[in-house]
């Protein structure tokens, strides 16, 4: 029984060292650890040359300092340099970081994303590039990539070519022996995860200072999820026209047709038995409350008149349906967008709907204005108050929602007694 | 009396030409959008013209614009427009320029049939008629002196904006000629409208109501 077990136990390490064996085997080969190790020499021959052009630019700088002498043209040419640098400079680590990101997708495959741009005209852009924390992290990058990537280059180098330069030059090291063969394989198997270590730490320090700052992202993604929320209440907006438009010239048309023929039918009706008569009859005033009840529906979906003609002309036809006397005032110079007169407009009915059922109201005010780039909607009654835009059930929560989502906002102000007072507040440009 | 009938829906086109024609009036046109109408109008002289106001190419107003057109370059033509919803600001651009022989009425009305050839008759004859919806949008927006109106003289008013006659009025609301009088004499003097020789009162007062 405990042979047996010995032996599987046995089995199992054999096992898993000939599949560690074969993993270190095979990472020799794997794509992944020769696209690291390209990554890594590449990343060799572009900091020699950073750090050529570094050490000149320092040279110049501690000849300045240390005072270039008497010749007074020297000093004027280390005075140029010193002063005009940071303009070439600030070129030189756009190309430098181009070169980079050039390098890590096309050999890692991994995508370093670009911080934005500073604004702005020639000079003034310069003065505001060197004032970007972008500008100064990636300076970073190329100050420290050619230590790190001098470094690591040349471990990677050395740890592959360890074999060969064993085998080239047996005496050039002081080991010998089956220590030194033994020390050229453990670095040749250790090769590829070198040149992954050495390409995963150089992908962080680029993530980390040449792609945009957390804050930089955190802007970008803001700005972008600005634009898809305001073209999806854009489209959500054509959408609801679009139903309106095909309703209009579809199934209003075909219903008022039908009434009419049915109409006619009516008014043509001799002697025929009664049920016929009455069935005409019903079937007439079935069609003219479908109509009305469709024309309610369409123009609850979006009023014709707001697109055509505004706010007012649309407003004063929903406040002449009310059923408690309301007073109008509307102060808009210059329309707004289509999405926010929809708003606007929905607000207000959906209020007179609400005081018409819940605030046992003898009398409404409405005031639309416009102040700078700001539309602003009150709707007051003098109701029992107790409104609130929480209930799930309730189109004020709607509108909440709809008026957040161009940047607006609806408060409701409704105090049990009354009175209640409806605010929303919109953008405009 | 000859029609020119101006509606974009085919179905409704054909519906309205059968309706006027058994209705006794001439359909000379029947064309599917403003263009087409002032055209047919030019070249047919029609005494009446029922107009949808949402046609082609912009689906927007373009009824009210070519009626705006025939009122001031054909004023002997009367102009009936159609639509599916009434506005109070398509009212006021169509009475700006004059309140007879006009009209404006929701197409839902179409159904009413005698109704409809009733009003299309009045239209004809150089009467006003406003769809009860525009005289209650009206009312409802135009607030100050009309304020002062009590609900009886207000609802007077309207039926004079309808274009009905004092017996007319007297007859909608079930009272006697000689009070629908005593309540347009008060509506005069609310509106602050003396008798005079060169104005209309009645017409004045239909016009402060409407608000122009």
């Amino acid at each position: 029984m405990s042979g047996g077990a010995g032996g599987v136990y046995c089995d199992d390490v054999r096992s898993r060292a000939l599949a560690a064996g074969g993993a270190a085997l095979g990472a020799l080969w794997a794509a992944r650890s020769w696209r690291a190790t390209l990554h890594a020499l590449t990343g060799l021959m572009i900091e020699v040359v950073t750090a050529v052009l570094l050490l000149l630019w320092l040279g110049d700088i501690v000849t300045l300092i240390d005072g270039p002498g008497s010749d007074q043209g020297n000093a004027a040419f280390y005075v140029v340099v010193a002063v005009i640098a940071p303009v070439p400079l600030l070129w030189w680590l756009g190309v430098l970081s181009a070169v980079q990101r050039v390098r890590f997708r096309t050999v890692l495959g991994v995508e370093i994303p670009q911080p934005p741009q500073a604004a702005g005209r020639w000079p003034w852009r310069l003065a505001r590039a060197w004032g970007t924390a972008a500008a100064w992290r990636q300076l970073g990058y190329h100050l420290l990539a050619p230590v790190t990537g001098l470094v690591g280059g040349v471990l990677v180098a050395v740890c592959w070519s360890a074999p060969f330069v064993v085998a080239t030059y047996p005496g050039a090291l002081p080991v010998a022996g089956p220590r030194l063969a033994v020390l050229a394989a453990g670095l040749l198997l250790a090769a590829p995860w070198v040149a992954r270590g050495v390409a995963r730490a150089d992908e962080i320090a680029a993530r980390a200072l040449l792609g945009p700052s957390p804050a930089q992202e955190l802007a970008q993604r803001v700005d972008t999820l600005a634009r898809s929320r305001a073209e999806i209440v854009a489209a959500a907006d054509a959408e609801r026209r679009r139903i309106e438009r095909d309703l209009h010239d579809g199934a209003q048309q075909q219903l008022v047709s039908l009434a009419l023929n049915l109409g006619m039918a009516r008014a043509a009706l001799g002697d025929v038995p009664q049920a016929a008569r009455r069935a005409i009859e019903a079937a007439h005033e079935d069609a003219i409350e479908a109509l009305a009840g469709l024309r309610e529906l369409v123009r609850g979906l979006h009023p014709a008149v707001l697109n055509d003609r505004g706010l007012d002309a649309a407003l004063s036809g929903i406040v002449a349906r009310a059923a408690i006397p309301v007073r109008l005032r509307i102060e808009v110079a210059t329309r707004c967008g289509p999405s926010i007169e929809a708003i606007a407009y929905f607000t207000v009915s959906e209020a007179l709907t609400n005081i018409a059922r819940h605030a046992r109201a003898t009398r409404a005010e409405i005031t639309v204005e416009r102040a700078g780039d700001r539309l602003r909607v009150v709707v007051t009654d003098d109701g029992c108050g107790g409104a609130s835009p929480g209930g799930d059930g309730s189109g004020l929560r709607g509108l909440a929602q709809r008026a957040a989502a161009v940047d607006g906002a609806l408060s409701v102000h409704s105090p049990a007694g009354g009175p209640t007072t409806i605010t929303v507040e919109l953008p405009c440009e | 009396m000859r029609v020119v009938i101006a509606e974009d829906s085919v179905l409704l086109r054909a519906g309205l030409t059968r309706l006027l024609t058994e209705g006794g009036f001439e359909v000379a046109a029947a064309v599917p959008d403003g263009d087409q109408l002032l055209r047919a109008v030019g070249e047919h002289r029609p005494g009446l013209v029922v107009v949808d106001v949402r046609m082609p190419p912009t689906h927007t107003d373009e009824g009210i614009q070519a009626a705006l057109v025939i009122r001031r370059q054909y004023p002997e033509t009367a102009v009936l427009v159609l639509s599916q919803y009434v506005e109070e600001s398509y009212a006021t651009d169509l009475l700006s320029t004059q309140t007879s022989a006009v009209g404006y009425l929701l197409k839902d009305r179409v159904a009413h049939v005698s109704d409809f050839l009733d009003a299309l008759r009045r239209v004809a004859a150089g009467g006003t008629v406003l769809d009860p919806e525009v005289v209650a949008q009206l009312l409802a927006r135009r607030s100050d002196p009309l304020d002062q109106l009590t609900p009886r003289e207000q609802e007077v008013l309207r039926l004079m904006a309808e274009g009905r006659s004092n017996t007319g009025i007297a007859e909608a609301l079930r009272v006697s000629h000689s009070a629908v009088e005593k309540y347009i004499g008060n509506i005069f003097t609310k509106l602050d409208l003396p008798p005079t020789a060169t104005d209309h009162r009645r017409v004045l007062a239909v016009l402060r109501f409407l608000g122009t």
